[in-house]
Parts: C-alpha cells; structure tokens; sequence
C-alpha cells in the first residue's frame, strides 16, 4: 500500500520542479495538525455514548429544529447570494465608475471583521429601534432581528463575498469579444447574458455557492446577537453545540458537530459533482 | 523497489518542520518563578478583579515578598470552567455558580472539598437578582408576580448557556414556591408562564443587558445586582430604573484553588494567599464598591443604602444543592426543556 502511494508520488526518478520533498512534507504536516487529527478526534468522541444514546441525542427534536434552521437559513442565505453577486461581480468587472476600487474593497470587509461585530451592528440596524429595523417594522409590519429572518440576514453578509470571489475571476477572463460576437450574430440582450456569459459563470458560481453555504452552515458569533435563540425556532446548530457544552455534555456536543459536518460534507460532495458535470458539458 | 532520495529527504523535511514546531508549541516547561497567578473568572467581575489584583499585589509585596503579576481571564462561567478542564493553568477559579467548580473538582484538578476550605461557602462576596426597568417604571413592576401579567415582556438570557439566567430561574422558582399554596407544579405554570413573555434568549448576561438597554427590547431586564447597577452607570440618560423586589435569590460566587495546577507550578501559597485576601476588610469594601455585596456584616452595613435589605433564598436550602438544581431544571430534559416542548 504505501509502496503503491510512494510510487504514484515518487515514481518519476526526476522532477522538473525541484522541492517536492520539502513542499510535500510541510503540506501533510500542517494538514494533519491542522485539519485532519482535529477532524479526527471528532469523529471518534460522539461513539463514548454509544451508537443508540448518539442517535437519541440526534434527533431531539431541539436539535432537529437546530439542524432545519441552521441548514436551511445557510440555503435560502447562498441562494439570495448568487444572483446579488453575480451582479455584483458583473458591475465591478464590466464598468469603470468612481469609487469602483472602494466598492471592491467593500465586498471583502466581511471576511475580516469579526463576525461578532457584524453581529452587533446587524442586530442594531435591524432591531425595531433600528434605522431600518424601524421603517420596516412600521410600514410593513416586519420584525427582522430576533426572528429565523435575522438569522438570513446575517447569514447572508458571511456567504455572499465568496460567490462575488468565486466568479470575479472567470468573468474578468470572459473576454466581451464573445458577447459583442454573439452580438453581431444578432442576439439580443438577455439572449447573450442567458446563453453566454451564465453558462461559463455557471461552475464559478455553484463553487461560490458551496463556499458560501459552507461558510454560513457553521456560523455563529453574527447569528447569535440577531436571531432571538429562542428554543425551536430561532436557535441555530452551533448553540445547540455550545448548549451541551455548558452540560459538560463533550460527546453529544462533538456528535451534533459530526453530523452537522457529514451533511455538509454530502452537499458539498454533490456540488462538486455536478459542477465537474456542468465542466465536461461545456468541454 | 528502492527508497528514492527523494522520498527520504521528504520524510527529513517533515520530521524536522515537526520538531520546530513542537518547540515552537511545547508550554513553557521552565520552572516558572511562582510570582505569577492566574484568575479564571466570569465576565462581571472584570472592573472588581481589576483593582483587587492591584491591591493584593501591593500589600503582598509589603510583606517583603517579591511582587506577583496577576493575570486574570474573563468569560462565560461555564466556557472558563471547560476552559480549566481542559488545560488552561488557572491557579485559581472565581466563577459564577459552585456547579462549574464541581464539574472542574469531578475531574480531580481541585479537591471534592473544596467549598469548605474558606469561609462562607468559599464565596466572599455575594449579589443577588434584581429587575431593571424602563424609568418610571411604567408596567408597575414591583414583584415577582408582577412579570407574569399579560403584556410585560421581559429579557433574561437562556439558562442553558448562562450562569447568571439559571439565578433568575430558581429565584421565580422560590419565589412562587413561598406563596400561599406554593408547589412544584405552581412554580413550574410560573416559570413557563415567564419564558413564555420573553422575546429574545440572550446567550449571557451582557448580551441580554445590551439588548435590554440600547436595543430597546422588553420591559424588564432581569439582572445581577451588580449588572443592574452597571448598566445605571454606564447609560445615565439610558432611561433605566433599578427595582429592588422585596424576595430574592441569595448568589453566592465561589472561589477556590485549583489544587493540581498550583502543586505543579509552585504556587499554592501566593494563590492561598490571594483568595484569603478577599476576606480582609480592605477587598470587602472594594466588592461593595463595584457593587457586591461584601460578607463583613460591617462593611455590608456601611453599605446598606446601596444593598437594601431583602428577603433571599439559598439554592442550598430550596433547590438541595446546584448539582440537584442543575439536574432537575437544567440540564436535557429538565424541567426548562419541557417549558419550549413542541406541541405546548
């Protein structure tokens, strides 16, 4: 077996590119550490209580409304954000306005602030003494922060520079030659941008999709000054978590963080797969 | 097949990025001078630890010894205690409720007995529950029965992840068990009736003050004493109102020594030294200052215009201890659960 895997890495006598070695032996190091022995522990902790209690411990029906909220607030959150960045993405590639350069910079501001000041300034924005939280409340009657609402809100200020991010790159490269010859072929408008530009956007786009849903699947310090937390309707999967720690409850906490990170897994698998199938189409 | 060059200098590579960084990791196993200590503590004991460190440290260093440097941490009771278990070398914890000392003495770091080994249950300060209400206090709450007329609504944070909510739970709970015809099932429609008014679980206690004070939530935040006063301070034009209601809990935070980690780092009498120093008058008027209320019987009287005198339970007498508390209302499947049960 490692004989097999020494030859499929090492076979070749000699490489073009000196360093394998070196570059290769940092890479395991810092992954195992890093990911794969964490990853680990958590997958061996939720068996101490056993397969039967894990299982009773899933399907609480607290953590099931956990588990719907956090999964499908993540949803609806990637979703909103692929046509919103696309667009996004579109105007900072395609048009040269003052301010433009600010505007780039502006996308990538939520993945550097903390996420609990996010959280905050979401939660007074959108409170019902808010500046928006008001007018909303009064004109339309809708209350935003401390609803599964205010859990998208926030959810969507975490995932949606990964699709602008995701996509910039491959539209920038997407020369307008195709859209002015598509043009000239006499399409129209929404004909060019539908059967053109979408199609190339398309793998980009489910990639941003998938980071950005995994992104906000596991977000919590934002989520949890906007949402309310209150007990199966607003509490999101990662409070479930932090609840059973506060029991000293380690193993139905790391089992709830198992299977939260199972599904996303499955989902992120099955992204990747129809996106491989998107790329073999256009190839 | 022949090991390749290649592949040893692979695994060299590896081996020695390990090394570097396992010295770059490894905890400063040098024999520590004992002149430092380290507090775990809760969030609302900042500003007191604060200045009570700089006066321990003063008057230790009077007594010709070399002068400590204290470090103090600060965060959920619960999150500091997991903290501890799980390595963090805290000389001493000083945190929100026995139950997270117990679950650090469960694991063997700090004696079974250890609530026993300083005066007063090992609290040297103590506070208790108040409610905190918009000025005027224009719902007229006076009492606990007060909070469970329709249309008050009211901001605690979850007793599932704070310390300080599980306080504001048993002290309605006490309270509607002294009532004539008081029971369990009685205290139970009164806690459930409650949670039922409260809009917004906050996760902790400053959480919950802020989306009380500048969110504008609910009408009545129900608060450490200490909190409560706090919050008065930092909002003067917050429109807020402290209500002293005449029954309340008696909170008694815990300190104690963290045995394991002392032995092995040398500093069992600096840390002995620390929490004694609580006890002393100077520390009793410093609790008092940032709104404790001190354990000196004098010192509480020369405070007592800012303590008033209230009726308060102990979770010993009422509840049995917080371990028999934390199982009956807290933890899966107590009583607190069954209040947010679907289909109620």
């Amino acid at each position: 077996m490692t004989a097999t895997v020494a030859r499929l890495v090492f076979g070749r006598r000699r490489h073009a590119l000196p360093g394998l070695g070196l570059s290769l032996g940092v890479t395991l190091f810092w992954l195992g550490i890093i990911v794969l022995i964490p990853l680990a522990a958590l997958a061996i902790k939720p068996w101490e209580l056993g397969v039967q209690r894990l299982g009773l411990a899933l399907i609480e029906p607290h953590v099931l409304a956990a588990l719907r909220l956090s999964f499908g607030a993540a949803l609806a959150a990637a979703l909103f954000s692929v046509p919103v960045g696309l667009l996004l993405a579109w105007t900072i590639t395609r048009y040269r306005f003052p301010g433009r350069r600010v505007l780039d910079a502006i996308i990538d501001l939520p993945f550097a602030l903390p996420t609990a000041v996010a959280g905050l300034s979401l939660t007074a924005l959108f409170a019902n003494n808010g500046w928006l939280g008001a007018p909303l409340a009064e004109w339309f009657g809708w209350q935003v922060a401390f609803r599964p609402a205010g859990v998208v809100v926030a959810l969507i200020f975490v995932a949606l520079p990964f699709v602008v991010r995701s996509v910039e790159p491959v539209l920038r490269d997407l020369r307008p030659d195709a859209e002015e010859a598509a043009a000239t072929l006499g399409a129209t408008r929404a004909q060019t941008v539908w059967r053109v530009v979408l199609p190339v956007l398309w793998p980009a786009t489910i990639t941003g999709f998938g980071l950005g849903f995994a992104r906000a699947v596991g977000e919590y310090g934002s989520v949890i000054f906007i949402a309310g937390n209150m007990p199966m309707v607003s509490e999101i999967a990662p409070l479930i978590i932090v609840v059973k720690l506060e029991q000293f409850d380690y193993a139905a906490a790391a089992g709830i963080g198992l299977a939260m990170l199972v599904l996303s897994f499955l989902i992120l698998f099955a992204l990747n797969l129809w996106q491989r199938a998107l790329r073999k189409g256009q190839a | 097949m022949m090991p390749t060059p290649l592949r040893r200098r692979a695994l060299m590579a590896a081996t020695a990025t390990g090394l570097l960084a396992s010295s770059l990791l490894a905890p400063g196993a040098k024999a520590q001078a004992a002149t430092t200590l380290l507090n775990v503590s809760y969030d609302p004991t900042r500003e007191f630890y604060r200045e009570f460190n700089r006066v321990f440290a003063a008057s230790w260093a009077a007594q010709g010894q070399p002068r400590p440097s204290i470090n103090t941490s600060h965060g959920g009771s619960g999150q500091q205690a997991r903290s501890v278990i799980d390595g963090l070398a805290a000389d001493v914890v000083t945190l929100a409720l026995a139950y997270d000392i117990d679950a650090i003495a469960e694991r063997g770091l700090i004696a079974p007995d250890w609530q026993k080994r300083l005066p007063d249950n090992s609290s040297p300060y103590t506070s208790t529950i108040v409610f905190l209400t918009r000025r005027g206090n224009p719902k007229g709450v006076k009492d606990w029965g007060d909070l469970l007329k329709p249309g008050v609504a009211i901001i605690t944070p979850n007793p599932k992840t704070s310390g300080g909510a599980r306080w504001n739970y048993l002290a309605l709970w006490g309270w509607a068990l002294a009532q004539p015809g008081g029971n369990a099932q009685t205290a139970e429609q009164a806690v459930t009736q409650l949670f039922r008014q409260v809009p917004v679980l906050d996760t902790g206690a400053r959480g919950a003050t802020t989306t009380f004070v500048q969110r504008g939530q609910g009408d009545v935040l129900l608060a450490w004493e200490n909190e409560a006063h706090l919050a008065l301070q930092e909002f003067p034009q917050g429109g807020l109102e402290i209500v002293y209601p005449p029954f309340s809990i008696l909170a008694e935070p815990p300190v104690a020594v963290v045995d394991a980690n002392v032995d092995r780092r040398g500093t069992r009498v600096l840390a002995e030294a620390y929490l004694r120093y609580l006890y002393t008058e100077e520390a009793q008027h410093l609790a008092a200052k940032y709104f404790y209320r001190p354990r000196n019987r004098a010192t509480l009287q020369a405070n007592a215009s800012r303590f008033p005198d209230i009726e308060l339970i102990t979770v010993d007498a009422v509840f049995g201890g917080w371990t028999q508390a934390q199982r009956t209302h807290f933890n899966d499947g107590g009583v607190f659960d069954r209040i947010y049960h679907p289909g109620r």
